[in-house]
């Protein structure tokens, strides 16, 4: 597996939501070879913008060559991004990161929660995942973006922080009120959130494996700029660093403190 | 055939083109996008006595057209440097070029007698890192340091000395003539430059650091004009930095002054940012009938 830096081309831009957009990419190349729960960095054209994005993939088609990211504008990069129309050429580097570890969850209860726009990870990992799977998602408001698709895969239970829809609260909330149970938890969100799962895990005697986020520049483990706190010395400076674009960002609860 | 080789402090590099410490590991991540054999030295992070765990995150945050970081100089000690980082640059046909940092005088000079026995070319000892408490820059603001931790670490060192100077300074050629009275071999420049960047919609600083050094073309012209101006102060060799994102930013240093160049943040925008800059180099000197690099080192009066 090597990564891979190219020109890809947009092959579909569509705004999901407010702020919130959908992007398809035609990128052979890293669609063969990406997992679910890994990233990829997007490069801005204007050159006063340095640094890569980093988003997730959201979707995989390995036979159609392409990668789908959904992605939230969140500075003047995302907002060019966004505005990249079919055909456009888009520089991305891929992929990165580990993913979730799929086969830990084999025969398993599996939770798949998304909070936010730690949501479209959670797609491809629950469409690849066999098995039982509840989808816990959690939102600022109705504009529930990718929750119809999530619907295709499985059983999917929503909390709104506005409680315009299901629980009023964060996923949670959502998973108390409804009594869930599993054994196993994948997850992306704000980091709140991961504290809250972490914990709630940790009461529950669950496995529970968290995707981290951090501000990257270079998105390949050679700048330290992304480092989260491990429990155990990291491999790379044996300090308590863990990188989350090289070691990460899929990481075991228990070894980051958040 | 043209000649790119040059000459830095009695070391012969390839070509002048190496990448800046901190913006490229010692080389291993890289390595999957460039042919490291191609550079002419590889410049490790700095590293220190004993492992770093570095600042708090944020540890970066992107400015217009450069970036601020404040990494505080994480690293994993010698130790593990030299048994793990060394060896894998030994496979390579590169000159190896160790930044060496510290907190204390001794820090730093445990550092250089312990490379002293290990197969590496050059020493940079970096006296100008904006974001560490301790040593790093409080040791390149006083001429007075700036002579004495040079004088130091040339008793110490087996290696030529390369003394990498800071900018956030009032007079760059005071201090390139206190390395150079200290005996130091070779002079890089510059450092990243004090900045601040503050989050308006979180009303707090974008870095957990507040200030970190800011990196990128936009800092190019102030590392242009340092270099111009410590070219014309001391008579060392001189590896220019700052800013260069392609060939004609290198160029641009050499003709200022600059024996060697040093690609740093570019690379994170474009992995094959150093390459490129060799290969750049290449065609403007064939393109120009320039036979030798030396024809354009300080070539701009």
């Amino acid at each position: 597996m090597a990564k891979v830096k190219e020109t890809a081309q947009v092959i579909s831009q569509e705004r999901l939501a407010e702020g919130v957009y959908s992007m398809w990419i035609h990128s052979p190349a890293i669609a063969s070879q990406a997992v679910p729960g890994q990233f990829i960095s997007l490069y801005c054209q204007d050159g006063s913008r340095l640094l890569p994005r980093p988003i997730s993939l959201c979707e995989i088609d390995q036979e159609g060559g392409r990668l789908r990211i959904v992605y939230r504008i969140a500075g003047k990069g995302t907002e060019e991004f966004s505005a990249y129309a079919a055909g456009s050429p888009v520089e991305i580097l891929g992929p990165l990161g580990n993913g979730f570890p799929l086969e830990e969850a084999e025969g398993k209860r599996v939770f798949l929660i998304g909070g936010g726009i730690g949501i479209p990870p959670m797609l491809e990992t629950a469409k690849a995942l066999k098995g039982e799977k509840t989808m816990v998602l959690g939102y600022r408001d109705s504009q529930m973006f990718l929750k119809e698709e999530f619907e295709a895969v499985g059983q999917v239970f929503a909390a709104t922080e506005d409680g315009s829809f299901g629980t009023k609260g964060n996923v949670l909330d959502a998973i108390r009120e409804q009594g869930l149970k599993g054994d196993v938890i994948f997850a992306c969100g704000p980091t709140p959130m991961l504290r809250a799962l972490k914990a709630w895990a940790a009461e529950e005697n669950m496995e529970c494996w968290l995707s981290l986020e951090e501000r990257m520049a270079c998105g390949i483990g050679a700048c330290l700029a992304c480092v989260c706190q491990s429990k155990d010395v990291d491999s790379h400076s044996h300090v308590h660093n863990k990188r989350i674009c090289k070691e990460g960002p899929v990481f075991r609860a228990e070894e980051v403190e958040l | 055939m043209i000649n790119m080789k040059v000459n830095l402090a009695g070391v012969e590099l390839k070509n002048p083109v190496m990448e800046a410490s901190g913006t490229f590991g010692s080389g291993a991540e890289y390595g999957e996008f460039v042919d490291l054999n191609r550079l002419g030295a590889v410049v490790t992070k700095g590293v220190a006595n004993v492992p770093w765990p570095g600042n708090p995150t944020p540890r970066i945050a992107e400015t217009c057209g450069g970036m601020l970081n404040a990494i505080g100089l994480q690293n994993p000690g010698i130790d593990v440097f030299a048994r793990r980082d060394i060896p894998f640059l030994k496979q390579y046909d590169t000159k190896i070029v160790v930044n060496v940092c510290g907190k204390t005088t001794e820090d730093y000079l445990e550092v250089v007698a312990r490379l002293g026995d290990e197969p590496v070319d050059l020493l940079e000892i970096n006296i100008s890192c904006p974001n560490v408490k301790e040593g790093g820059i409080a040791f390149g603001q006083d001429p007075k340091a700036v002579e004495a931790i040079t004088k130091a670490c040339k008793a110490h060192a087996k290696q030529p000395v390369i003394m990498k100077l800071s900018p956030n300074v009032t007079d760059i050629t005071v201090m390139a003539k206190a390395a150079e009275a200290g005996g130091a071999d070779a002079i890089s420049l510059i450092n990243t430059l004090t900045g601040m960047k503050i989050d308006v919609n979180r009303r707090t600083f974008a870095l957990a650091n507040k200030t970190g050094g800011l990196s990128g073309p936009a800092i190019k012209p102030v590392a242009v004009r340092m270099v111009y101006q410590v070219a014309n102060a001391v008579k060392v060799p001189i590896i220019g930095m700052g800013g260069i994102q392609n060939s004609e930013d290198a160029l641009e240093f050499i003709l200022a002054g600059a024996t060697a160049v040093a690609v740093g943040t570019a690379n994170f925008n474009n992995p094959y940012a150093t390459v490129e800059v060799v290969d750049g180099i290449q065609t403007y000197m064939e393109k120009n009938g320039i036979q030798d690099i030396q024809e354009l080192v300080g070539a701009v009066k």
